[in-house]
């Protein structure tokens, strides 16, 4: 890909995504939201939350894998027990890397 | 004026721990930007431009694959898909505001400040109402300012850091954090088991749709539970 070009794109996926955060910000004026949408909307947050963390997870070298051999798999639940009963993003990290770590260096 | 800054500052802090999560994946932007080929402006410019890791992360991939700028743009789209349904949820909120505010409150909108703001908003905190646009803005400038240092960093660090470091796996980690919260009853439990399982089954789909697959099939079990608590 040339440099014009590579530059190109860059703004463009900026301009796109600044359009998608702006959108129903500035069209909610213009238009109703039906009843339906609006209480769709409050269940984007786990949706969209889960959605990105199971993959990450589950999956291993682009396949599911839910045996022990996923390091990530293993070190994932234990942040997930962490961050259940702490809700804090430090000691969720903490237990989190620390355990993937800890299973990379013994296995 | 005091409860702005009491707002701003309030931002400022609920977000504060957050950053542990968001810097690590800030870094590997700029790593993986400079280890793509991109030069140190173009690293910087795409942290500027974009402010959206998954995509930006997304289109490097691409990037190193050789992939039609156009079938970049749509992936990107797709990724931050996502921000439309936070446009719409925070839309409510925004609207006392002029474009002065909502032009730049929609460039710092991201997921961290996305669930913040919302949760903010939902528990009517003093103030929210009407000066909650500056908790929102606080939580936004933090994650943006330590966004573009993180990615300076990584830029500058070049590819000198270790590969099996998996810092990377900080991302999903920061958003299990955020998901915590949401889980407050069986419609909102249905639609995060929902997302997690279709979104998992669908990973193989292209161009990422798989995310955004999971995540309308999430709602629509949120939403269909909500109807089935009511019916019975």
């Amino acid at each position: 890909m040339s440099d014009t070009t590579l530059w190109l794109t860059i703004l463009g996926a900026g301009l796109c995504t600044w359009l998608l955060r702006l959108s129903f910000i500035e069209l909610w004026q213009w238009m109703r939201v039906p009843p339906l949408l609006h209480r769709a909307l409050r269940y984007v947050p786990p949706a969209v939350l889960a959605a990105l963390v199971v993959p990450a997870l589950a999956r291993s070298g682009g396949s599911i894998d839910l045996s022990p051999d996923n390091l990530r798999l293993v070190a994932g639940i234990v942040a997930a027990v962490v961050a259940w009963f702490s809700r804090s993003v430090l000691l969720t990290l903490a237990a989190g890397m620390g355990m993937l770590w800890l299973l990379q260096t013994v296995t | 004026m005091s409860s702005r800054r009491e707002q701003f500052g309030a931002g400022v802090a609920a977000v504060a721990p957050m950053l542990p999560g968001v810097a690590p994946f800030g870094v590997i932007a700029g790593l993986t930007a400079v280890g793509t080929g991109l030069s140190a402006a173009q690293a910087m410019a795409m942290s500027l431009v974009i402010f959206a890791g998954a995509s930006q992360l997304a289109t490097l991939q691409l990037v190193a694959d050789g992939a039609m700028p156009a079938i970049i743009l749509l992936t990107v789209f797709t990724i931050n898909l996502r921000f439309s349904m936070y446009s719409a949820s925070l839309a409510p909120h925004f609207q006392h505001l002029g474009r002065r505010w909502r032009l730049p409150l929609a460039y710092v909108l991201v997921d961290q400040n996305y669930a913040l703001g919302i949760h903010h908003y939902r528990q009517g905190k003093p103030g929210a109402a009407e000066f909650g646009h500056w908790f929102f803005l606080g939580a936004g400038i933090t994650l943006w300012l330590t966004w573009q240092a993180a990615t300076a960093v990584g830029v500058f660090m070049g590819a000198s850091v270790p590969r099996d470091w998996s810092l990377d796996f900080a991302i999903p980690l920061v958003f299990m954090v955020l998901l915590v919260p949401t889980l407050q009853d069986r419609p909102h439990i249905a639609a995060a088991v929902t997302g997690s399982v279709v979104a998992t089954l669908a990973a193989d789909m292209p161009l990422h749709l798989g995310i955004v697959t999971g995540a309308l099939c999430g709602i629509a079990a949120g939403v269909w539970f909500e109807y089935r608590a009511e019916a019975s």
